[in-house]
């Protein structure tokens, strides 16, 4: 399977976020870089809401994630609970 | 940032399906063709333009709100910035050139992609794309704007900045990046999303701007950095409708399936052509080193990339055949850049220096099979010439390729030591190319091409002068004369970074920083 991956930057909001996007994903790999903390998981990676409210003790909206996000590959899909990203091949 | 989320009373999907779905209406008094001209003529055919969906589901509400967030944050660490001197923090002054290079030969298209996206969001039918194009549309002049507002603190202090936009359209080197978009917002609509959505923002972005942002974090520049982040996070959204564009042409017919191959060979070819530059930043111009050009090609092209394609197959569509030459090209790139970037430094308006040695040999380290063999004796004889007062440089024209422009520099594939000539006659006049792929995009549309503003050809013809300038007089100066058209300043604005304002400047700043003088 392909690799797909996620960017975030390195600070306050995302620290909780790629806590739980490594809960949710035991196969993600967490790269931290200068600045931005960067996620590789093979063929799927996915990020949910409700791990992250556990986590960061209030209601949280996915489309928040677009405030600290880097970049992205593979392909995407949003719902509101879970944000979803995978390669079909 | 704590943001109060009150739940909707709509699931992300049925708002986005509200939000841009059911917006649009069948005329009744025009036809369809006219409101839309240039939906066919590409030979795209589109059977439900439902079918688009942005797989974030933004709508334009939820757009506002966090554009607006990620504009409070980035202000206020630009005046945090300003208010502390920032620019006294970076490594070493040789990486404000990487800042002279952004603003002059990138920041520039991203307003042109801003025009682009508004153009084509007007082209399309389906609401959904047109909503898609409106958002990217306002990306991209936020990132011209922020990134102008970003790098004026620069201008206050350090040369070559103050005029980039006039720069960007007149320098040799800036008719590169300049002319790539040109040709992307010529092309039709269909062509454009090809060439810029999916070719650029897809498959090249992350070449592009994350060698930039973690350059200027691994350097110390935090406005850099915190601009690059801002239009980064809108970035990824450019990726994903990127990918989408794809998926939706290719789905809706399958003679759509050939057009759109040839638009992306086209199009990775003429964006990896723009990379050059930032392979030679990478290479050669921070001074704190994030990866190398072949390092980051290795993880952004080749892997990603790899994978995209591989998930693209299903749809009859490959890899690039201009990836096999530039793999061959990847040990080579940066280092034929830089030297010539190194001889024309007169003539540029950022300066250029030689690797010391500590660098060259962190060059060896990435590149073993080729940097000690081929490029360390020219860096090594120029470094040696230039301590003698004997710093070269080139005052003569170099020959452009038709099609990206660039100078006549690469070699052949495979073969370092030969430069790759390639040419084609075309209605009774000769045009040169750097490669087998340029030639064949100028032979795919001869008519396009000829009409390149090459600004070596400029030159000779006598266009680059200022106006009233007479060429015939004795001990006239070409190189004095085009510089003034570039309105640059000779001996501040160009030359070797040793003997630079800005060098002596930011020793003196950063000395009065620290010190109490």
């Amino acid at each position: 399977m392909s690799t797909v991956f996620i960017a975030l930057q390195t600070n306050e909001e995302t620290r909780q976020i790629v806590e739980a996007i490594t809960q949710d994903n035991p196969q993600a790999v967490v790269h931290e870089q200068p600045a931005m903390v960067k996620i590789d998981a093979q063929g799927k990676l996915t990020i949910r809401r409700e791990t992250i409210e556990a986590l960061i003790g209030r209601d949280y909206d996915l489309q928040e994630l677009q405030v600290n996000l880097i970049t992205i590959s593979g392909n995407l899909d949003q719902t509101d609970d879970e944000m979803v990203l995978y390669w079909n091949a | 940032m704590d943001m109060q989320v009150a739940r909707k009373k709509l699931g992300l999907k049925e708002r986005y399906a509200v939000m841009t779905r059911g917006l649009d209406w069948t005329p009744s008094y025009q036809k369809m063709e006219d409101i839309y001209p240039y939906m066919s003529y590409e030979g795209i055919k589109i059977h439900d333009w439902d079918k688009w969906e942005d797989p974030f589901r933004l709508t334009m509400d939820a757009y506002w709100k966090y554009q607006a967030e990620k504009e409070r944050k980035l202000y206020a660490i630009i005046d945090a910035f300003n208010q502390n001197n920032g620019h006294l923090n970076v490594t070493d002054a040789r990486y404000i050139n990487t800042v002279k290079l952004f603003i002059s030969g990138i920041s520039p298209l991203e307003y042109v992609a801003h025009r682009g996206f508004s153009h084509v969001g007007r082209a399309f039918p389906g609401a959904g794309p047109r909503v898609a194009c409106l958002m990217q549309s306002l990306d991209e002049i936020r990132h011209a704007q922020t990134q102008v507002h970003s790098i004026s603190n620069y201008n206050k202090y350090y040369n070559g900045m103050h005029d980039f936009h006039h720069a960007h359209d007149r320098v040799w080197f800036l008719s590169v990046p300049k002319s790539f978009f040109d040709d992307a917002i010529t092309a039709g609509p269909f062509e454009f999303m090809v060439a810029i959505g999916f070719s650029f923002e897809y498959v090249l972005t992350n070449l592009l701007f994350v060698p930039f942002v973690s350059g200027a974090a691994y350097n110390g520049d935090m406005g850099t950095m915190t601009f690059g982040f801002s239009a980064q996070s809108d970035e990824a959204r450019h990726m994903t409708l990127g990918l989408e564009v794809i998926k939706f042409i290719l789905e809706q017919d399958p003679a759509n399936v050939p057009i759109v191959q040839r638009w992306i060979d086209k199009w990775t070819w003429r964006g990896y052509r723009v990379l050059t530059l930032v392979a030679m930043m990478m290479d050669y111009m921070l001074p704190k080193r994030t990866m190398s050009w072949k390092e980051a090609w290795e993880v952004y092209f080749e892997e990603n990339g790899g994978a995209l394609f591989k998930d693209l197959a299903r749809y009859g569509i490959t890899m690039p055949k201009c990836a096999e030459q530039i793999a061959l090209e990847k040990d080579h790139l940066s280092h034929q850049a830089w030297s010539t970037f190194y001889n024309y430094a007169a003539a540029a308006n950022f300066h250029t220096w030689t690797p010391d040695e500590d660098e060259m040999a962190w060059l060896s380290s990435k590149y073993p099979n080729s940097f000690d063999k081929y490029y360390r004796p020219r860096m090594t004889y120029w470094r040696e010439q230039a301590a003698k007062g004997n710093r070269f440089y080139n005052k003569t024209l170099p020959m452009l390729c038709q099609t990206c422009q660039i100078p006549m520099i690469f070699t052949e594939p495979g073969d370092p030591t030969k430069i790759c000539y390639r040419e084609v006659d075309y209605r009774g006049e000769k045009y040169h190319f750097c490669s087998d792929h340029c030639k064949k995009i100028f032979e795919d549309e001869p008519e396009k091409y000829v009409q390149a503003w090459l600004p070596v050809h400029q030159i000779y013809q006598g266009n680059c002068f200022p106006e009233g300038t007479d060429p015939t007089v004795e001990g006239f100066d070409p190189l004095a004369a085009v510089l003034k058209y570039y309105n640059l300043e000779s001996g501040r604005d160009n030359l070797d970074f040793d003997i630079s304002e800005d060098k002596k400047n930011f020793a003196e700043w950063r000395g009065q920083a620290t010190r109490n003088i």
